[in-house]
């Protein structure tokens, strides 16, 4: 258990995070290219005066490799990132195996990086949003970020401080509410944002942030389950399951 | 919660992993957390809010992917 054990770890993450990543890139473009493609049709057929000048990159590369690259380079990159959370995570948030460690990880990484951004400044499709306020939109939402991450955090060592009062159950469920509380306080101060231009239709921007949400869900469950059998296989060990299974008395049989 | 769903036959406590030290993530967290800083900027605000490059080429390049993983585009 040591550095080498971290590298094997970053690597598993981010090669699950590139599994992921090919996941949420099918969604993304069957799901969500759609969308993008009928916002870009409105915003051509109501140009409020902004020109676009010559176009830099054709819309079938955007949709196809430009997406790839988008999505993939995330994918690596927070699944790099969450197998070291994960290292530092194992053993130290309760009696988890290596498995459950990262389920659980994949899990509180979609709520605070992803879901509690989103849910007060949602992903826009194009023509959605006013360039004028980019700066301030860009702060907010990774201040959101940002926030959604040290709140998790808190929420978790808060959880571990009050479970030897509370018992597991009702440490978690304490915690899990003061994380609630602490976001919809964050979300009642931060400025709320509304650039919605007049008519865009109700049911594309509706389909577009379904799609957006989907593609994360896609990354993280997919991510989850394919970092927790790696992490499972590496930390615990393939053999010793097996002995486990004929055997059925080695300690790995204990684990989840 | 993992005790309660682990086989009654074995009769061991649950085998909880041993922390890995601090002292072994910590350089790899710095090194891949700055590679991964620089990425996602790339991927999710540049030429956007701020600049490294000039042009548009980046921003052309990935915007359908930051749009839909939900960062603020234009």
């Amino acid at each position: 258990m040591n550095s080498s054990t971290v590298r094997a770890l970053l690597v598993r993450g981010m090669l699950a995070g590139l599994i992921a990543g090919m996941l949420a890139l099918v969604t993304a473009y069957f799901l969500g290219e759609p969308q993008i493609d009928a916002a870009i049709a409105y915003e051509e057929a109501h140009t409020h005066g902004h020109e676009h000048g010559p176009e830099v990159v054709s819309r079938s590369v955007q949709s196809t490799a430009g997406l790839a690259t988008g999505v993939l380079v995330y994918g690596v990159a927070v699944g790099g990132v969450a197998s070291l959370v994960f290292s530092f995570a194992l053993g130290r948030v309760g009696g988890f195996s290596p498995r459950a460690t990262a389920l659980l990880l994949a899990g509180a990484a979609f709520v605070s990086v992803y879901l509690v951004p989103f849910l007060k400044y949602p992903a826009n499709p194009p023509s959605v949003g006013d360039p004028a306020s980019l700066d301030k939109r860009t702060a907010l939402f990774f201040l959101m970020v940002v926030l959604g991450v040290l709140l998790a955090v808190a929420a978790t060592i808060a959880g571990r401080r009050l479970a030897p009062r509370l018992g597991n159950w009702y440490a978690t469920v304490v915690a899990g509410l003061g994380f609630a509380a602490a976001v919809g306080i964050a979300y009642a101060f931060l400025p709320s944002l509304s650039e919605l231009p007049e008519h865009f239709p109700a049911l594309l921007l509706w389909r577009f942030r379904l799609s957006a949400l989907a593609v994360q869900l896609v990354l993280w469950t997919a991510y989850g389950l394919t970092f927790a059998h790696f992490a499972q296989r590496l930390l615990a060990g393939p053999a010793r399951e097996r002995e486990t299974v004929r055997d059925g008395a080695a300690p790995a049989a204990a684990q989840v | 919660m993992a005790q309660s769903i682990a086989p009654p036959s074995t009769g061991a406590p649950t085998a909880v992993p041993a922390p890995l030290p601090v002292k072994a993530i910590l350089p790899w967290a710095v090194f891949f957390g700055l590679l991964t800083l620089i990425a996602l900027y790339f991927v999710g605000a540049e030429q956007g809010a701020t600049s490294v490059f000039a042009g548009t080429g980046v921003h052309e390049w990935v915007h359908d992917g930051r749009h839909l993983l939900g960062f603020p585009c234009h």
